[in-house]
């Protein structure tokens, strides 16, 4: 579903490499330390940087000179996921129409995704009023809406508690048994990926050293720079 | 009593009394009069300056908008240096910016005859020259603040410029635009050098000149401090007009360094984003370079330039010197207390010079010390007591937020490890606010040195600055040898806003 061939990119005096091949419907979590390039991976992947050299393609489709709004992905990002001075309901339609044009069917749409992620009775709130993990929330309504076959998250639930975390992580789970969502997750917590991840990319000094199963990323028998990072 | 205390009651004293002196005869002169004297002249002034304030607003802003979404939007060789130039009228001596001003559009100019010069046109244009560059900072510095992922949401969501303008950038200016207009439009009613010079007779007077001309020309007190009345009471109300408006800021914490933006890549917004930055500096620049191509070879170096600036450099430092103490002492204070009467009273003295415009204070101050003393004979304490007063705003606008936040993060540390007084002064606070202290010194002297409403109102044959030498120089039409001394005044402050520059983006890396 999304490949990327010794795509190179430079930023400051570090030059990453990245190498990567994710099938479809996969649930792949991107962990290794601060710094390695792991969101750098994702924005890549979203368009928002462009690789100094290699390909990246997804769906088959090289995605040079195709815009980020043109990509099939939905990025989370950490923060600042919604616009401060709309109400949620906008904030969501926002990613049908930029113009806010929906029709009624569109906006049955909205609708849905908000009682999906529990924010129906928020609906009319500005984000300013919602909790961290509630303005997360949105987020993910935004990219059911905008119904894109990649889901790349970029350490979207940091902020929020364990029990928290686990209840979005369970919210992102039953949206990809549903649509059979591709998803990149880039996460400092690796309780996170144990949970929800089948695969892990292990990330360190811009490339990508290892990409094994959850289980065996865990084991005991794990690679010494995995097991140095994790203890 | 502790010293602390003392030290602020002395420093908020001093200011409130200062104030006091101006502003109480005024309102016993001006209730004792009644209504008998607002006469038509007065209405006329007071409309006219509204009148004059609200274009220069409103253009000003209206063209910094566009600029500034322009300057945020666009990376090219020299945008560095092109907004380093826009910083530059506000710290030149409005003086010296007229007479760049009337030698490109005045009669005479390159440009003479494009517009009317004296009168409406030529102070409008004056007050956007000044304040353009400013609101475009201004607005720049809120769009440089926009979190990198609201773009890329944008980027992502197939934004048209139009919708980021509208979802993005609108949002964040919209809470800063009041209260930039606000700002502007006091600078623009309380402006005095521009209408002095530039302002044709009593057509377009405003009161602060109203003011001067009373008091100096026809001797009137008792007008002058009716217009002084009228005057205060017109910023007042613009003050409590703007405060209704003014919301708190957004600041986000940010979390990406990078920032780029995925709309605005057409060639057409590409084409009109350079159109509006080569407007803006078609503004800004042609005055500049008259100032200094005007004033090369002309400087006449002879005893009176050698006094006006040996006097202005001594009241720039001496009253930067008290506005430096006042705002320090103050805004410690301010800084311990995050409500009470106390620091309102603060706030309302250290930012009050702002709303009680430098001519209503120093018509006060001549209403109530002539029939003690001759007013002359202090004259140049006069200036520097209220050269401070007009630096404070300055002042306190560095050194506030050094303090607060030094008081944040040092103040349980100093208590616990027992570090207070002149070892805490040498080895927290001195090294931590050196710089803001310097930019604060830097920004009085500057407005000292520019000041041509107190010098104006207290100066004589004997107490000459630069500008009021400027002005002389201009009233006997000695163009020529008013501006070699325009360049020597501009080096100056250049020279000072360089220093400023320079300590203000160190101080942002730290």
């Amino acid at each position: 579903m999304i490949k990327l061939d010794a795509v190179k990119f430079r930023y400051e005096d570090m030059l990453m490499s990245f190498s990567l091949s994710v099938a479809r419907s996969e649930f792949m979590a991107v962990i290794g330390p601060s710094g390695a390039g792991k969101s750098t991976l994702l924005s890549l992947i979203a368009g928002f940087e462009t690789p100094v050299s290699g390909k990246i393609s997804i769906a088959g489709i090289d995605m040079r000179d195709v815009a980020p709004d043109q990509r099939p992905v939905s990025m989370i990002f950490q923060d600042h996921n919604s616009f401060a001075h709309l109400d949620v309901w906008t904030n969501v339609a926002l990613g049908i129409s930029p113009r806010l044009q929906l029709n009624s069917q569109q906006k049955a749409v909205v609708d849905t995704a908000l009682e999906r992620v529990g924010l129906t009775p928020y609906k009319a709130r500005k984000s300013t009023e919602l909790s961290g993990g509630e303005r997360q929330r949105i987020a993910i309504a935004r990219a059911l809406v905008r119904n894109k076959p990649i889901l790349l998250l970029d350490e979207p639930f940091t902020a929020l508690g364990p029990a928290l975390r686990r209840e979005m992580l369970d919210l992102i789970k039953g949206i990809r048994a549903e649509k059979g969502l591709t998803i990149l997750m880039v996460t400092h917590q690796p309780e996170d990926a144990k949970y929800a991840a089948s695969k892990v990319a292990f990330v360190e000094a811009g490339r990508i050293t290892h990409i094994i199963s959850t289980a065996e990323f865990f084991a005991t028998t794990a690679p010494p720079a995995i097991a140095d990072y994790l203890r | 009593m502790t010293f602390r205390t003392i030290t602020i009651t002395a420093a908020l004293g001093f200011i409130l009394g200062a104030v006091a002196l101006g502003f109480l005869p005024l309102l016993w002169l001006g209730m004792a009069q009644g209504f008998s004297r607002l006469d038509a002249y007065l209405l006329r002034v007071a409309l006219f300056t509204l009148e004059q304030a609200f274009l220069s607003t409103f253009i000003s802003v209206l063209l910094a908008v566009p600029i500034a979404r322009a300057f945020a939007r666009r990376d090219f060789a020299g945008r560095q240096f092109l907004l380093k130039i826009f910083s530059v009228p506000l710290a030149l001596p409005a003086i010296v910016a007229i007479l760049g001003i009337v030698g490109i559009f005045g009669n005479s100019g390159v440009f003479g005859g494009v517009f009317p010069i004296y009168g409406l046109g030529g102070i409008v244009f004056a007050h956007v020259f000044f304040n353009m560059p400013l609101a475009v900072r201004l607005l720049l510095t809120r769009l440089e603040a926009i979190p990198a992922e609201n773009f890329r949401l944008g980027g992502q969501l197939g934004f048209s410029s139009g919708q980021v303008f509208r979802f993005i950038e609108w949002p964040q200016l919209s809470s800063a635009i009041t209260g930039i207009a606000g700002l502007i439009f006091l600078l623009c009613t309380a402006s005095f050098a521009v209408v002095l010079i530039i302002g044709g007779g009593p057509q377009a007077t405003t009161l602060e000149v109203a003011i001067y001309q009373s008091l100096r020309l026809d001797f009137d007190p008792a007008r002058a401090s009716l217009l002084a009345l009228a005057q205060l009471v017109t910023c007042g109300i613009l003050v409590f007009i703007a405060g209704q408006f003014a919301t708190e800021a957004q600041v986000f914490p940010t979390t990406l360094s990078r920032k780029a933006r995925y709309d605005g890549k057409e060639w057409i917004s590409t084409l009109a984003d350079f159109l509006l930055i080569a407007l803006g500096v078609l503004i800004v620049v042609p005055p500049l370079l008259q100032v200094v191509l005007s004033g090369i070879g002309q400087i006449n170096f002879d005893t009176a330039l050698l006094n006006a600036t040996l006097t202005s450099v001594f009241i720039g430092i001496v009253s930067a010197c008290i506005s430096l103490m006042l705002g320090w002492v103050l805004a410690d204070a301010a800084a311990r207390r995050k409500k009470g009467m106390l620091r309102s009273a603060i706030l309302l003295a250290c930012l009050g010079s702002l709303i009680m415009p430098p001519a209503v204070i120093a018509t006060g101050w001549f209403v109530s010390l002539s029939p003690v003393v001759d007013v002359s004979h202090f004259a140049i304490l006069l200036v520097i007591t209220l050269n401070a007063l007009m630096a404070l705003p300055f002042v306190w606008s560095p050194l506030y937020p050094a303090i607060n936040e030094s008081l944040q993060r040092h103040n349980r540390l100093c208590s616990s490890l027992g570090l207070s007084g002149l070892a805490r002064l040498k080895l927290i606070e001195f090294p931590v606010l050196r710089k803001p202290m310097a930019l604060a010194f830097v920004m009085a002297i500057i407005v000292s040195l520019g000041d041509l409403s107190a010098i104006a109102l207290f100066g004589s044959d004997k107490l000459t600055t630069l500008p009021s030498l400027i002005f002389k120089q201009m009233g006997h039409y000695r163009m020529n040898d008013a501006a070699g001394t325009a360049l020597v005044l501009a080096a100056f402050c250049f020279a000072l806003i360089t220093l400023a520059q320079k300590w203000s983006q160190s101080d942002d890396k730290a």
